[in-house]
């Protein structure tokens, strides 16, 4: 799980260029402004490429998926 | 007797408040009467759409049963295959009866404006997005009575607010407790009294009283200074803006009051737009459901098939080149006409600005000051941008230049 969530943040910074995403697996990633919508299809288009996951575009329900906790889950159930 | 456009009058809600009566003290002790549902539906229908000329009301029915028959068919389909071609068919004739619509005034054709309803591009979004969640496999089934329930729910038919249908299917399948209806009733009135306020005093004093006042000071300037400019059509442009909110909010609130009496929770629609900090934040905050509509079944769609396929490398282009997509197709949407096509033009180069701008500030961070001046500079600076785009939406441009 915690390799999951290291790779996670190291997308998230990829994508948004920020050091300090990820320091609070908690952090509200939609509501604090991280991610948009360009940058959510570029995550999710990496998670598909790292993990081997197929997650559909409406799948992508914005309450499952606003954490890095979360994300992390959601990741560990469809691998 | 005539249609009777919802909300519009006092009739209406008299009509609705009796209809709904039943409904409420079902709910009030916990019970859906889901015979009686349907009868209040048909009825309200009847009253908006077959009270005069009934043209409105048969096109209705035929295009309900027209998306009924793509809807199950392509389900019945998606369950064995997956073909993106077939799909994107299916896509294009759920789409085909609302361009046909949208394209009557170009082509001035009797027989297609047969085909029109008030509300036909609200029901068209939701059956794509149907189609949409089936090929994803999010909507596994669905069955004829819940696509019509979802289509035909009476608060939003006419102009939104647009729900999803697996949310919206949470809340018809459960009845909230005694508790959790008391707070929809509260926040059901409140909506209700906030929407009176909005739609029928201070949108009626800026569309009604003042509106048609000042569109005859601006358009008598016409010919007699360049372009026709004036600032009597900057005095226009706020009003036009002003009548705009309080009038389209005013009736959202009415579709979400109406909504929340009959134990469903359907999204907001407006969320302070004028206090939006740039143009993105504005469309987070406008049309809400209308702007996450085309946002996740446009924009998104479109971002992941161009990254997904290499098709384009550049972040940045890829952004730019979607935002010009989407908003070009909300202004054909809008209708065809050369203002609408240049407001989404227009939006489009200000998102493209907006992002542009965002990318410089994050690079510069230091040197960029941040505080109360500058946030209320972005707050004036958003605000104008937005009546201006309204301005060109209005069609006074058009009536000063062209007509």
């Amino acid at each position: 799980m915690d390799d999951i969530k290291e790779k996670i943040v190291g997308i998230l910074q990829d994508v948004t260029g920020l050091d300090n995403v990820g320091q609070d697996a908690d952090q509200d990633l939609f509501k604090d402004g991280v991610l948009d919508s360009m940058a959510t299809v570029e995550v999710l288009v990496t998670l598909q490429d790292d993990f081997g996951i197929q997650v559909p575009v409406s799948e992508f329900d914005r309450s499952q998926w606003s954490t890095v906790n979360k994300i992390a889950q959601r990741v560990q159930e469809l691998e | 007797m005539n249609n009777i456009t919802p909300y519009s009058s006092p009739h209406y809600f008299i009509y609705l408040m009796l209809l709904l009566l039943p409904i409420m003290i079902g709910l009030w002790f916990g019970k859906r009467f889901r015979v009686y549902d349907f009868i209040a539906t048909v009825i309200i229908l009847i009253i908006t759409f077959f009270g005069g000329n009934m043209s409105q009301g048969i096109s209705l029915i035929f295009y309900v049963l027209y998306e009924m028959l793509l809807v199950f068919t392509y389900l019945s389909y998606r369950k064995k295959h997956n073909n993106f071609w077939i799909f994107t068919s299916y896509v294009v004739l759920a789409i085909i009866p609302l361009v046909f619509v949208k394209l009557d005034p170009l082509l001035k054709n009797q027989t297609i404006s047969l085909f029109a309803f008030l509300g036909i591009s609200y029901l068209t979004f939701k059956a794509v997005e149907i189609i949409m969640e089936i090929r994803d496999g999010v909507i596994k089934d669905i069955k004829p009575y819940e696509f019509v329930r979802f289509l035909l729910f009476f608060p939003t038919i006419s102009s939104g607010p647009i729900d999803r249908f697996r949310r919206f299917q949470k809340d018809v399948m459960n009845v909230p407790s005694r508790d959790e209806y008391v707070e929809l009733l509260h926040s059901g009135v409140n909506k209700l009294m906030q929407g009176l306020l909005y739609k029928f005093i201070i949108g009626y004093f800026f569309g009604t009283l003042l509106l048609p006042k000042i569109q005859i000071l601006t358009l008598s300037y016409k010919g007699q200074t360049p372009l026709g400019l004036s600032w009597a059509l900057v005095a226009y442009m706020y009003v036009y803006s002003m009548y705009l909110f309080f009038d389209f909010a005013g009736y959202s609130l009415f579709a979400v009051a109406i909504s929340n009496f009959m134990g469903v929770k359907t999204p907001m629609n407006f969320r302070a737009p004028f206090k939006s900090h740039n143009i993105k934040d504005f469309w987070n905050r406008w049309h809400i459901t209308l702007s996450f509509w085309f946002r996740d079944f446009i924009y998104m769609r479109l971002m992941f098939t161009v990254i997904k396929h290499k098709w384009l490398k550049n972040r940045v282009t890829i952004a730019n080149v979607g935002y010009i997509t989407l908003f070009l197709i909300m202004g054909f949407w809008h209708g065809e006409t050369w203002y609408y096509i240049v407001y989404g033009i227009f939006h489009a180069c200000a998102m493209i600005t907006n992002d542009a701008w965002l990318r410089y500030k994050k690079k510069h961070r230091k040197q960029i000051p941040s505080n109360k001046f500058t946030e209320a500079f972005a707050i004036f600076l958003t605000f104008n941008v937005v009546c201006f785009s309204f301005m060109i939406f209005s069609g006074i441009l058009n009536k000063l230049w062209f007509v």
